[in-house]
């Protein structure tokens, strides 16, 4: 293997990360500045210019903070359970294409796997495994509203996991492909899926709230009835991993959202002169999504159980199938009148 | 060639160690956890064999499973420590005599096979892409194909059927 690759993987894995702590940050920022505006106040304004070092001093009280671990719990599983729950959210955008550019008489990729042939599958498989460590930390805590919140979010995730799933099936067989490099350069030549998939955009858009626990779908941490939910024990910086993963979840799913259904990287006429421009395209897609995101927390109440459940089996399963269906028809006639 | 090795036998400890662990461990969800170490090494060492499909259908099939197992686990048994010693008498010997003769034969096959064996034919390009295993699946092996999906949703309308509860009359 060739130094050189070694070392542009490495230095692109390291870029991501630090886009995702940093964006982490400034999500929670933006998150209760928009909250705030929403429910007519100013939100954080204090540290720093209008709040800006806010993020850098709930960091600095976290650490400080004191990390009790319950006697009761099991130790080895209540401190590797953040652990477990943060790594999926982290390695999800491998697979995420940001285009490329020719620098130095060689072509740059800017994405760390994007043209992985499963690129699909791999997003699907990071998402299943990563509903343990929330159920690893609500079983640990030896804590019964932390058990009911691990259980209650692992039925969400599992029953959610399948409509979210054939929500992907659509962009994959409008791009007959599995990479997502394929799917967005396929957008690139039509317009976007959102338009041509337009009950499969709806149904990932919520099944992807409910898959990272946002609200209206936040069930796993209903402060009425489970005070807190799985990481209810949970103090100091294993609380902020939670919380780091709650919101890198949130970027990720953005990401996902627009590379999928909104073109990616990619915008008619813009990035086709400045190749350039696609990580920033992209970025401001997902500042959108994640705007859209907030805007529902702050809309909508929390539905209840049960209601959560029926609206995942009775209506997400079949309309996603449904979509399915139609655009298998839809593609098989178009191909026989081509 | 150095790094290979260095993959291979990481990789193969870990596959070993959890699987160990799974047999040991007196816990039901340390069980379950070391399970789930060991699918995932086991899907590494298909990446590592550049079957990048079949590795992430691992994960996907077999962790979300395990993950059903678990809840079973937490739900039905709450975590108890098994009791030690082995249930039934004769399993211990048995399992013994088995596992030597397992030895025996894989030795034979090794040391007295008649040819020494080509060396494996390098794999085609795109084999074992999801474009390929698909066209298989629905040309050559359609029926079972079909008949396993037959099956799937006999199961599944079973289940649906045994967690009913009887309706009331009247």
């Amino acid at each position: 293997m060739d130094l050189g690759l070694w070392i542009e993987w490495i230095v692109k894995a390291i870029i991501l990360i630090v886009v995702l702590l940093i964006g982490f940050m400034y999500l929670t920022y933006m998150e209760r500045k928009f909250l705030a505006r929403f429910q007519n106040r100013y939100g954080p304004n204090r540290a720093g210019p209008v709040g800006l070092l806010q993020p850098m001093a709930d960091g600095i009280k976290l650490i400080f903070k004191e990390e009790v671990i319950p006697k009761q719990a099991d130790k080895l599983i209540f401190i590797l359970a953040p652990v477990i729950t943060v790594i999926p959210a982290w390695v999800i955008l491998a697979v995420i294409p940001l285009g490329s550019i020719q620098l130095f008489g060689r072509t740059i990729d800017f994405s760390l796997a994007g043209d992985l042939n499963v690129g699909i599958l791999y997003i699907m498989a990071v998402t299943s495994i990563s509903v343990y460590g929330i159920v690893l930390a609500g079983w640990s805590s030896n804590n019964k509203y932390a058990l009911l919140g691990g259980i209650r979010s692992s039925a969400q995730m599992i029953s959610y996991e399948l409509a979210l799933g054939l929500a992907f099936v659509g962009p994959a067989m409008m791009a007959s492909s599995l990479s997502l490099a394929r799917i967005v350069e396929a957008q690139s030549k039509t317009v976007w899926f959102a338009v041509l998939q337009p009950i499969g955009f709806v149904v990932f858009l919520v099944a992807a709230l409910a898959e990272i626990n946002r609200s209206p779908f936040d069930m796993p941490e209903a402060e009425q009835e489970l005070t807190a939910g799985y990481h209810v024990e949970y103090s100091g910086m294993k609380f902020a991993m939670f919380m780091l993963t709650e919101y890198t979840k949130m970027i990720v799913v953005s990401v996902i959202a627009a590379t999928l259904f909104l073109g990616g990287y990619h915008f008619p006429f813009l990035t086709d002169r400045w190749p350039w421009l696609g990580p920033l395209v992209l970025f401001a897609k997902v500042i959108i999504l994640l705007f859209g995101i907030i805007w529902v927390r702050a809309t909508l109440p929390r539905v209840r159980y049960d209601q959560l459940m029926a609206l995942g089996w009775k209506v997400m399963l079949p309309a996603a199938l449904l979509n399915v269906f139609i655009t298998a028809g839809v593609m098989y006639v178009l191909g026989m009148i081509a | 060639m150095i790094p290979d090795l260095i993959l291979f036998f990481g990789l193969a400890l870990v596959a070993v160690a959890s699987a160990i662990g799974l047999l040991l461990s007196r816990s039901a969800v340390y069980a379950a956890l070391n399970l789930i170490l060991n699918f995932t090494a086991i899907a590494v060492f298909y990446l590592v064999l550049d079957a990048p499909f079949l590795a992430l259908m691992q994960v996907t099939v077999y962790a979300g499973a395990i993950m059903v197992l678990f809840l079973f686990v937490i739900m039905l048994l709450g975590a108890e420590k098994l009791s030690t010693g082995p249930t039934l008498p004769y399993q211990r010997p048995l399992s013994i005599l088995l596992a030597v003769i397992l030895l025996l034969e894989a030795a034979y096959a090794l040391f007295f096979r008649s040819s020494p064996g080509a060396p494996p034919a390098p794999a085609l390009a795109g084999f074992g892409s999801p474009q390929a295993i698909g066209e298989t699946l629905f040309s050559a092996y359609l029926l079972p194909f079909e008949v396993v999906s037959i099956l799937l949703l006999a199961a599944m309308v079973g289940a649906i059927v045994l967690t009913k509860k009887p309706r009331r009359r009247g």
